[in-house]
């Protein structure tokens, strides 16, 4: 058994920086991660961060309350006010830290960070480092947690809580390049895996981004929030879905039809490009379900020809790479086809704006956690400011908690115990091995019934058929096998009991998405197609049961802004 | 559909001894495009349960699935089959260690990226704000900050082949980019890091990194301007 004060379970921004904050409070802080943490998915976090820094010539009066504003109608309206105004407030002195740590943003003229317009803001306050944001604040942050000297056990798998008399005492992981599961017990346990885009066939994420972190905590009794608010990134590349940013639009980038047209006039004529991400991706599926997608296919442009090759190269080098290698399809001579696609889960596991979870000694932050900053739709450029943001406060929360505690013990035999329950769960996919029920075609089917069930437009009737699929794959999930039995980097074990914690998360996307009878942000239902404020201004929690997901749910903070009609 | 047949590197060290590497082939059908690292989950997926390899964002920006591809380093996901002839050869990484068939240990890699001090370094009190820095001072970290640390140089570097304590072409890269930043202030701080016996006179400019580099980088350039800086701050006594 290892024994750490403080175990972070992610090496992306969110658990870095819990990390960091959690080493300079004097706590004994280790991370775990599936990859080495500067390959997380935070990385490939692309057009910028929002902070209402005012250093925009068209943001001169900008202020946080504005960047407050924007997120509470982004989210229409589901987000709780009281988190949103601390995420808006923190995000100025964030930011100013990660440039202190060395992050290389752009810079305007006059030497201070530059900011870009992005959709359903105000005002362009969207800090950047070209397109690639995200791998530069990714880095940053790993270089400081090296410099820090957080000890980091890369290449472990973690697989399930130790929960000792009703508090979290660690975790169970799996060594990927040895074999072998290992006990490492905590006194506190931070949850920072990031999102469930892979629990759909169309989304942007990274393949390790499986949801698994949400499906631990679920399991181990604690309730997952606003799971059918899942995002659909207006532009995803037509063959893989991979990223094309926002910042392509903020740069000035049109979406065009079949007839040339920018359609974006007919539903966001102010905001046009720039609408949210829910809105946009409503447009172009509306354009594609109507025929007028390019050819009467499935799928529109993105055009940024009239950008000119000089600002593309110099403000959008990395999206013209990945169209050049992806897509073939150079974005300074051709329209780039483009297709909503799965890009981030706004629920996750419940908590509130301190990391806090209902079990005791257990935290989580960033895409894996729902405070809620973002409700029912986030706006792009919240996101990497949400997993610093609340990394941080999750790291001085549990640091505190840590602290404050009057005697420690370890995990003693609850460590043991968890250890064993995972050796016996592996046994018996061992056991069953490559006879019994096929793992990939489970997950195929599951990624098949999310993408055509749940996806930007939703109904009762599709809807419950996907989630009866679900249903019958949950029942299939616990009948396969494995296909291979090594010790060393074995990715057919991994794959194989990452996708129980899956089809677990997807059906609770599932179960919210039907109970929900409105319209309300990315949630899109065409037979109720209004948002629905006296049934449904409230938050889905969906407690884990074997039978399936039970959903109850909690109040929404509202206080500062009163709910009102969106319009861009 | 259009066939891709691999030809893949195997490896297991649980059960083969120490160099026996042997080559399975397989066959994937694919509709209009297949990336390589698509074709390795398919055959890992369908026909082989036991094939081993790293993978994370299949966007070209994490920097897991680089390999040795048809003679050639590459981001298997960057990587697609309509491009290659009509068998693919994939191997991991030459001149490292192996884990199992496509992985390598990239323990000494990241050992040596630690070493450098990578992280920006001041003296100074920080400012209220951020750190002012010119669009032409950003403009010189646009080449290293786009390392996605994928091994692909550090494996290609006859250096590094012949002499295992030298730092190689990714860690020095990282060493220049903070080197070069105008905010950092580490003086002579991170200069013993990299002008050493272990550093930058190890650099002989084959250049290999360069062709190597699936983000077209060019380290070979970055050590170069650490051994000027190397000489200016110990013979010549200047602090930048």
């Amino acid at each position: 058994m290892i024994y750490h004060d403080l175990i972070v379970v992610g090496g992306g921004l969110a658990g870095l920086r819990a990390a960091v904050g959690a080493k300079a409070a004097g706590v004994d802080v280790a991370v775990l991660s599936q990859v080495w943490p500067g390959r997380s998915h935070s990385g490939a976090a692309q057009g910028g961060v929002n902070a209402a820094l005012a250093n925009h010539p068209d943001s001169a009066d900008d202020t946080w309350e504005k960047h407050a504003f924007d997120t509470v109608k982004g989210s229409d309206y589901l987000a709780d006010q009281d988190a949103v105004v601390q995420m808006t407030k923190d995000a100025i002195p964030i930011i100013f830290e990660m440039e202190h740590w060395g992050c290389p943003f752009s810079r305007f003229d006059d030497g201070t960070i530059a900011q870009r317009p992005f959709g359903g803001a105000g005002y362009p306050r969207t800090c950047y480092g070209a397109d690639k944001t995200g791998h530069y604040m990714l880095h940053t942050m790993v270089e400081r947690a090296v410099h820090a000297g957080v000890p980091m056990y890369v290449e472990w798998f973690v697989t399930r809580l130790i929960v000792d008399d009703g508090v979290c005492r660690g975790v169970v992981a799996y060594d990927m390049i040895k074999g072998g599961f290992e006990a490492f017990a905590a006194e506190a346990v931070i949850m920072a895996t990031g999102g469930a885009g892979r629990t759909y066939g169309n989304s942007t994420n990274a393949i390790i981004s499986t949801g698994y972190g949400m499906a631990m905590a679920y399991r181990a009794g604690v309730p997952l929030k606003d799971m059918e608010f899942v995002q659909f990134h207006p532009t995803g590349l037509l063959t893989t879905n991979i990223l094309m940013t926002e910042g392509a639009r903020g740069e000035g980038g049109y979406l065009l039809n079949d007839l040339g047209e920018r359609f974006m006039e007919k539903y966001a004529p102010k905001a046009m490009e720039l609408a949210p991400r829910d809105i946009t991706s409503r447009s172009i599926q509306t354009e594609i379900n109507e025929g007028r997608g390019i050819g009467g296919k499935g799928y529109v442009y993105l055009d940024l020809r009239h950008l000119g090759a000089e600002k593309i190269k110099d403000q959008l080098p990395g999206i013209r790479d990945l169209a050049i290698h992806f897509e073939g399809v150079d974005p300074v001579e051709e329209p780039v086809p483009i297709v909503p696609s799965q890009h981030y889960s706004m629920g996750g596991i419940d908590t509130d704006m301190d990391g806090h979870t209902d079990l005791p000694g257990f935290y989580a932050a960033g895409e894996c956690a729902c405070v809620s900053v973002h409700g029912a739709n986030r706006l792009g450029g919240n996101s990497l400011l949400e997993t610093v943001v609340f990394g941080r406060r999750a790291g001085v929360a549990a640091s505190q908690y840590i602290q404050g505690l009057h005697q420690r013990k370890d995990a003693g035999p609850s460590g043991g115990r968890a250890v064993a329950a995972m050796e016996a769960r592996v046994g018996e996919l061992a056991a069953r091995g490559h006879g019994a029920e096929d793992p990939y075609a489970v997950r195929a089917e599951m990624t098949t019934a999310m993408k055509d069930h749940f996806g930007v437009f939703r109904n009762a009737t599709t809807m419950q058929a996907g989630f009866d699929t679900m249903l019958g794959l949950k029942a299939r999930v616990g009948k396969v096998g494995l296909r291979h039995t090594g010790a060393v980097l074995n990715v057919d074990l991994i794959r194989t009991v990452e996708l129980e914690g899956m089809v677990d998360v997807a059906l609770a996307i599932a179960a919210g998405a039907l109970a929900r009878t409105e319209s309300r942000g990315s949630h899109s239902r065409t037979d109720y197609p209004d948002r629905d404020d006296s049934d449904w201004l409230r938050h889905t929690l969906a407690t884990y049961h074997p039978e399936g997901p039970q959903l109850g749910s909690s109040p929404v903070t509202l206080g500062m802004f009163e709910p009102q009609e969106r319009k861009y | 559909m259009p066939d891709a047949r691999f030809r893949i590197a195997r490896w297991d060290p649980e059960h083969d001894a120490p160099g026996a590497v042997r080559y399975d082939e397989f066959t994937v059908a694919y509709e209009s495009s297949l990336t390589v690292l698509e074709g390795l989950f398919s055959i890992q997926e369908k026909l082989d349960g036991s094939l081993s390899f790293r993978y994370c964002c299949r966007a070209a920006v994490c920097g897991s699935c680089a390999m040795y591809i048809d003679g050639r380093y590459r981001l298997a996901c960057q990587t697609n089959v309509r491009h290659l002839g009509s068998e693919i050869t994939v191997e991991p990484l030459p001149h490292l260690p192996i884990v199992k068939d496509l992985a390598c240990d990239m323990t000494d890699f990241f050992a040596k990226y630690e070493y450098v001090k990578p992280h920006l370094i001041r003296n100074s009190a920080d400012p209220e704000k951020e750190i002012a820095q010119s669009p032409k001072d950003r403009q010189r970290l646009n080449m290293p900050i786009d390392c996605i640390m994928c091994g692909s140089c550090y494996s290609s570097c006859p250096s590094v082949w012949g002499e295992d304590n030298y730092l190689g072409p990714a860690a020095l890269l990282k060493a220049y980019r903070f080197e070069v930043d105008s905010r950092d202030e580490a003086r002579r701080e991170r200069l013993p890091h990299f002008d050493n016996e272990r550093g930058v006179y190890r650099c002989h400019t084959i250049t290999n990194c360069v062709e190597a580099c699936p983000k077209e980088l060019n380290p070979t350039e970055a050590i170069q301007w650490l051994k000027g800086a190397a000489v200016r701050r110990r013979i010549l006594g200047r602090l930048k």
